[in-house]
């Protein structure tokens, strides 16, 4: 056996408290959410995308001395030149021009499709889940009966019958579209409600109101979140689709899809016509997806590491 | 159980169809230009035909009620612009085809998808897991009638590898069928992969590994076979985006099929046209969702079909 | 008796994140043939990563073997690769996992799962596979089996679905069966009906078992042996009368302590060990219990404490009984429990080589 010291073996000062110490720093919920969505470099890749792209929307068409509408046929079909960046269209019109025009009017169908949807999906959705019960039963098969609906034919249907115009498309848009956003809400809704919080505040005397506002809905801003930024690229796809079918918004107003749809039939001898735009419908796409993906990566918890 | 579960469903079915039914009656009637209204502009012969079918000179409600009885016996009614055509007509030329050209994508959609999406899993944070979720995540981002413009650009035209356009044989399949399934083959690779992940961790797999199991029996027979079941659910969705997906392919690649005749119904404005291909597009959706539902209720034992889970 | 396991030295880590976590630093006990022996532990002591390793389950990265011996039936299982491993797992050693809800197929009939382990290590054809699986059933005590054989997973409660499990951990006939909590996730009337279940079985087949679980009055109900491990190390070992009325280690002094007994004084606080497990990524200097240990030395803090030998069956690892340690006291409820356990040495002997 070993020679130890006798007075190794007295008695040692314990502090049992310290033993009690928490090692990791706590973080809040969204600085946890931030930090994990920073990690991803697909998603923080698509973010630097949507900046670039948002940017030139708002500032491409004041880039060049042309605006979208001015006909000039005697320059029409040039391919991309110093003088013309991308190009032009068969009346001549200054490609680049045009398309950042047509971003403009493409994000923001996306935008306001996703808002109301939001808007609609929300309110719709929470009421269900917290009142439960019959009123949830009632609001949910209707929505499930509309929801039986096939979303793009409503769309064209309607876009045939009446003028076709912004307006019309926004709204054609939206009135299924909503149904989404609503049973996701709802579900988030229906697994927070019988939290204890929203109990703690019930017996408080909170009004159905306020639990919504302040709880329920906060707390499901995460799902609510990520499926917004998921509706975005299906409206953009749904517009250009539109487009395609002849259903898009009239000239001389650009969107990428009307853009790329009236490229078509030259496609084999100006390409660039087709290309811009078609590759912008796809960069937006790809950009949004990427950052819903990152999103939804960040808020499981599952994840977490 | 089964038979009030479908009942059920039917009757869902029904309500839905009977809006839409309705909405494009509706909607037909508004349409300026439409059969309904005033402008006659249309040759005599078509005008005689849409008084017979529709009842022009009868009040709206026995318009309303005809229109619905003519649809539930399969009779969509005569063409607005086609002299002596029915929809009936454009529908039995034109399905077969489409049908054609849906069950190609599919079948290339599922077979490669899930592979992908099972190699992916497997290989979990590699660089083939990376690799292939980066094409999967640039498939469901490219709609399908550019991936279509690009397809017939590079590989038609510059490349001379296919033909162009039209539906003459099998190698006029391809292109198409791959511009298809392209957007869903994707969508496939990223659920089976997301599935496949989870059922590997779970418990299960573990007690697998602990009864001596080889690794493919455990892969084939406990993994693949959980991780199907979100699949199966997405084959509804799946019909419907491949169904309208084939409007704008046709369009390109000049198909004769049942979407092209839609597409050129609504550029032409055939109103008559468009609502009948509208009713017999929903009533095939509405139908391959239900079918979907039960294939996935006789997969999934733990599901009972009156609607709520077998067992404690 | 003989010796169908012995582990030797094993150490076990995993490389994450954040280091490398050693689970499992230098652990050795045998089981003998036809005895139960319990390990004991809380969550983080490495019970269920010792019992996975000798199974081979564990994915090896992250998770590696750094060094030791497993000797099963003279083979040692450590240098097994994977595929040879098939051939062990479910024919020789059987395991049984802690929560029945999850660890079955929900998709594959009850009968196909047991059936698959036969199938696969005696090459009998399926129907006499199905065979097998009722008999099995009916072994563990499962009513109706020829019906029930055919069902699925969600077709049983809670307590049938872990008798399943254990149908199946028994279909090969194993010499060695590896419980890992299996009662923990059931009701406590449930629990008592599997432990006599065990039992039951064990004295039919004469299988070995391991029995690991965090709660002593299991323990007390099933084992012949136990094994206390905190921090990845065994602590004591020892047979049951002797770690339960002779229990050496402040670690083991502190768990009885802490169980709720009738005989407890009517205004004494229940005991509880204050603090929780080490980080095993940094694994502390000398007696990783040192932090929560009331009775811990200054030694404590800077030498790991060797293995005493008490008997020839009790083992302890504490330097209380080194024999310049104080003569300390256990707690008042551990010892209201002690009593005089035969052929303990007059004084501990230092084990130089751990375990033997």
């Amino acid at each position: 056996m070993q020679q130890i010291p006798k007075d190794m073996f007295e008695p040692a000062s314990v502090d049992l408290s310290e033993a009690e110490k928490i090692s990791r720093p706590s973080l809040s919920f969204w600085k946890d959410v931030r930090l994990r969505f920073r990690e991803n470099k697909l998603a923080m890749f698509g973010v630097i995308l949507l900046i670039l792209i948002v940017f030139m929307a708002i500032f491409g068409p004041m880039m060049t001395k042309y605006d979208y509408a001015t006909n000039d046929l005697v320059n029409a079909n040039k391919p991309p030149s110093s003088e013309h960046w991308f190009g032009t269209d068969d009346l001549g019109r200054d490609v680049f021009t045009r398309t950042w025009e047509g971003a403009r009017i493409s994000l923001f169908i996306g935008l306001s499709a996703a808002l109301i949807d939001l808007f609609i999906g929300v309110v719709w959705g929470s009421i269900s889940g917290y009142r439960g019960g019959r009123t949830d039963e009632v609001m949910m098969r209707f929505a499930d009966i509309l929801y039986g609906v096939p979303y793009l034919l409503l769309v064209i249907l309607l876009m045939v019958v009446f003028d076709q115009g912004l307006g019309t498309m926004i709204i054609a848009m939206t009135l299924t579209g909503w149904i989404n956003m609503a049973r996701i809400v709802r579900g988030q809704v229906m697994q927070l409600k019988n939290q204890e919080y929203v109990m703690a505040s019930q017996t408080l005397g909170a009004n159905t109101n306020r639990i919504l506002f302040k709880h329920l809905i906060p707390n499901s801003m995460g799902q609510i979140l990520v499926t917004m930024t998921l509706t975005i690229p299906s409206a953009i796809f749904t517009e250009a689709f539109l487009s395609y079918l002849g259903l898009g918004v009239p000239a001389p107003l650009a969107s990428w899809g009307t853009m790329a749809s009236d490229a078509l039939p030259a496609l084999e001898y100006y390409p660039w016509r087709l290309f811009f735009p078609a590759t912008f419908i796809c960069l937006t796409i790809l950009a949004f997806n990427v950052v819903g993906d990152g999103l939804r990566d960040a808020l499981d918890p599952k994840l977490r590491k | 159980m089964m038979v009030k579960y479908i009942g059920k469903r039917v009757i869902y079915m029904l309500l839905s169809l009977f809006l839409i039914v309705s909405a494009t009656f509706l909607l037909m009637r508004a349409a300026p230009g439409g059969p309904f209204s005033g402008e006659k502009k249309l040759p005599p012969e078509i005008i005689a035909n849409l008084n017979k079918f529709y009842g022009l000179d009868q009040p709206w409600y026995i318009q309303y009620v005809d229109y619905l009885k003519s649809v539930s016996t399969w009779d969509f009614g005569p063409s607005f612009k086609y002299k002596g055509q029915t929809v009936n007509d454009l529908i039995s030329s034109g399905f077969p085809v489409s049908f054609m050209l849906g069950m190609e994508a599919i079948l290339i959609a599922l077979a490669i998808g899930v592979v992908l999406g099972v190699f992916s899993a497997m290989k979990h944070n590699k660089w083939q897991d990376y690799a292939a979720m980066v094409i999967a995540v640039l498939g469901i981002s490219v709609p399908s009638f550019i991936m279509a413009t690009l397809l017939q650009y590079t590989l038609a035209m510059k490349l001379d590898l296919f033909p162009v356009a039209r539906w003459e044989s099998w190698a006029h399949t391809v292109l198409p069928a791959l511009a298809l399934a392209a957007t869903p083959m994707a969508f496939i690779a990223r659920l089976t992969r997301s599935s496949m992940l989870e059922v590997l961790s779970n418990d299960y797999m573990r007690t697998a590994k602990a009864k001596g199991l080889s690794r493919g029996a455990i892969i084939i027979r406990h993994a693949i076979r959980n991780a199907m079941l979100p699949v199966v659910s997405y084959l509804g969705p799946l019909t419907a985006g491949i169904l309208t997906g084939s409007f704008i392919i046709e369009k390109i690649f000049g198909i004769p099929g049942l979407g092209l005749h839609f597409v050129t119904s609504i550029t032409n404005r055939d109103y008559t046209v468009i609502m009948g291909v509208t009713v017999f597009y929903s009533i095939l959706l509405l139908a391959s969702v239900l079918l979907v539902d039960i294939l996935y209720g006789l997969i999934d034992p733990r599901i009972k079909l009156s609607g709520g889970k077998k067992g404690a | 008796m003989s010796r169908l396991l012995e582990v030797k030295n094993l150490a076990v880590s995993f490389k994450t994140y954040g280091g490398e976590v050693q689970a499992i630093r230098g652990v050795n006990f045998h089981l003998n043939k036809g005895e139960t022996l319990a390990i004991v532990g809380e969550s983080g002591s490495g019970k269920s990563v010792t019992s996975q390793t000798i199974m081979r389950l564990i994915p090896m990265p992250p998770g590696r073997i750094k060094s030791g011996e497993m000797l099963f039936d003279g083979i040692d299982l450590a240098k097994k690769t994977d595929k040879e491993m098939e051939a062990i797992r479910g024919k020789d050693i059987g395991m049984i996992f802690q929560d029945p809800m999850t660890s079955l197929n929900p998709t594959m009939k009850v009968g196909a799962q047991i059936g698959e382990v036969v199938i696969k290590h005696s090459k009998v054809s399926k129907a006499e596979a199905k065979k097998r699986a009722v008999e099995l059933l009916t072994l563990v005590g499962i009513p109706f089996p020829e019906q029930r054989v055919n069902q699925y997973p969600h077709e049983f409660s809670g307590g049938m679905r872990q008798r399943v499990v254990i149908a199946m951990a028994l279909a090969s006939n194993p010499k060695l069966l590896i419980a890992d909590e299996p009662t923990t996730a059931l009701d406590v009337t449930i629990q008592a009906q599997i432990l006599e279940l065990m039992k039951d079985i064990q004295k039919k087949t004469d299988t070995s078992i391991i029995f690991i679980t965090h709660d002593l009055g299991v323990v007390a109900n099933v084992a012949d042996r136990v094994a206390v491990m905190y921090a990845g190390q065994i602590v004591e070992m020892g047979t049951v009368d002797e770690v339960f009325y002779d229990p050496k280690h402040p670690y083991t002094w502190g768990l009885l302590a802490s169980m709720p007994s009738l005989d407890n004084e009517a205004e004494e606080e229940l005991a509880a060990i204050p603090g929780t497990p080490p980080d095993l990524t940094n694994p502390p200097k000398g007696d990783a219990f040192a932090a929560r240990n009331p009775y811990a030395m200054k030694i404590d803090f800077e030498q790991e404490p060797p293995m005493f030998k008490i008997s020839d069956t009790h083992y302890a690892k504490t330097w209380l009984l080194h024999p310049d340690a104080p003569k300390v006291a256990p707690p008042a409820s551990v010892q209201r429990r002690l009593r005089k356990v035969d052929n303990v040495y007059s004084t501990p002997v230092l084990v130089a080589k751990d375990g033997e």
